[in-house]
């Protein structure tokens, strides 16, 4: 990249397969799913009655009872990550460095449960229910705000809002900001709590769920011929990111570098990317060149992979076009069978998974790969992690819109 | 049935996080009970609820501690 070397020295998660990142990424390793039928409202409606949502979740103890009853659930999943990534990371705020750290932690829909539970409030009871907490309590970049009054975080404060790709653009973006002297260190993910009556329902207007009622854990199953849709997942991912040279003095734990962000538009079509995939290849490319590397050192890719008909062929057909002779040799898989869709969140949770596979030298798999689609050509890790070299890992994001972005870490060389 | 003040004093614990016992009739929401303005807004609107009235905004600029709390609502329920 650009400027100063940055480097991931913490990381948190709240996800559909563990309450933190350790517990999420053995059952991710393991290849266990984590959808399971929708309980928290009447479905039968619905097209679609199951989601990877996030089980036993409660903000205490890291938020008091009072605070955590002012935010909406996907502000709490974002505290609770953030959180953890802050203790993880071990840095400590001080008088002196305390303007130089941030926040960039964004959401794609934001509090929707809030805006639909106010919405009932002011149609039954008028105007004067409205909870004072309503808008300080739903809007995307409350996460932000909360952990830099909970931290007193001084420096840039940040909520970038781009659909299913606003978790890559927060860690992107905030590197950036670190790379060129903004900030030193910077709390950087996405939160998402979009499994709500409305919610649901809009995606599944959309058409863009799985409808696999009878089968929730086989349902998100990327490049499989038998794909139909994506499932909806909530939870939240943060990691910290500081400029290498502080890390380094003060003795940091080194994750991983992250070495290059690209990002682009489609200008195609709402919904829907080009068939070949141009968009997603361009934010790919720009993320390999950002890093100055060879493709060829690209070991392992974390799909954007939602189990869509048209978005899985045109990511593989994309990842083709820019690794060339290279795309036989790494490793392409989508979490995102196991916990789903987490929307805003998910360029979040996955880069933390892209770190931990370079960490842990395995790549994780994608479950449900059964048969291979026509056109779907290459080593996806079905079903089973694989452990392998991994010197560098790309994670993709694409978002409605045609809103794209890529962030391609290292270890540490 | 609990008396207005105990009733009181247990939906301004609620709602400000507090325990019950340090809800002091003299207490002060803002300067005792850690409140600050929309914790206030929402405790008067929590009063309402409880004792199913509605108390007007400028009613509500003024009660600002539990003792004028109970005192409103023993006036205007009793």
């Amino acid at each position: 990249m650009i400027g100063r070397r940055v480097v991931v020295t913490g990381l948190g998660m709240v996800s559909p397969l563990g309450l933190d990142v350790d517990t999420t990424w053995s059952n991710i390793v393991a290849g266990k799913s984590g959808a399971a039928p929708i309980e928290a409202f009447d479905v039968s409606a619905y097209s679609t009655r199951f989601s990877a949502s996030v089980k036993n979740f409660s903000a205490t103890p890291y938020l008091s009872e009072k605070d955590a009853r002012k935010m909406d659930i996907f502000v709490q999943f974002g505290m609770v990550a953030g959180i953890q990534a802050m203790e993880d990371s071990g840095l400590e705020v001080t008088e002196h460095n305390a303007p130089r750290i941030g926040c960039a932690i964004g959401s794609g829909i934001g509090g929707i449960g809030q805006i639909e539970k106010n919405s009932e409030i002011v149609a039954k009871f008028g105007p004067r229910k409205i909870s004072p907490f309503f808008v300080p309590g739903s809007i995307i970049n409350m996460i932000s705000g909360n952990l830099s009054v909970k931290f007193n975080l001084q420096g840039p404060n940040l909520a970038v809002v781009t659909a299913c790709t606003s978790g890559t653009h927060n860690i992107g973006l905030g590197a950036r900001l670190i790379a060129l002297g903004d900030a030193d260190a910077m709390l950087v993910g996405g939160a998402e709590m979009a499994t709500t009556p409305v919610g649901l329902g809009g995606f599944a207007a959309a058409r863009a769920l799985s409808t696999r009622n009878d089968d929730p854990a086989g349902a998100s199953r990327p490049w499989d011929r038998d794909r139909d849709g994506f499932v909806l997942g909530d939870g939240a991912g943060v990691m910290m990111l500081e400029e290498y040279e502080s890390a380094k003095a003060r003795g940091a734990r080194i994750y991983a570098e992250l070495v290059g962000f690209g990002m682009s538009g489609d200008a195609y079509h709402m919904t829907l990317p080009p068939e070949d995939g141009r968009g997603a290849a361009t934010a790919m490319r720009n993320a390999i060149n950002d890093s100055g590397l060879n493709p060829d050192v690209v070991d392992y890719i974390n799909a954007h992979g939602t189990s869509t008909v048209a978005g899985d062929l045109a990511e593989s057909r994309a990842i083709e076009t820019v690794l060339g002779d290279a795309a036989s040799g790494v490793a392409v898989s989508s979490t995102k069978s196991m916990i789903g869709h987490l929307l805003g969140a998910a360029g979040a949770v996955e880069a933390i998974f892209s770190v931990l596979a370079i960490r842990d030298q395995v790549a994780p798999p994608t479950i449900n790969l059964d048969n291979p689609d026509e056109g779907c050509n290459l080593n996806y890790v079905p079903n089973t992690a694989q452990e392998r070299r991994i010197r560098c890992a790309l994670s993709n994001s694409f978002g409605f819109g045609g809103t794209n972005g890529s962030l391609l870490f290292s270890e540490l060389g | 049935m609990s008396s207005i003040e105990e009733r009181v004093k247990k939906i301004v614990a609620e709602q400000l996080g507090v325990k019950e016992d340090e809800v002091q009739t003299e207490a002060s929401f803002v300067e005792d009970l850690g409140a600050d303005s929309l914790d206030t807004v929402e405790l008067v609107m929590a009063l309402e609820e409880e004792f199913e009235t509605e108390i007007p905004d400028e009613e509500a600029e003024k009660i600002t501690t539990v003792k004028l709390a109970i005192d409103y609502i023993t006036e205007n329920l009793a």
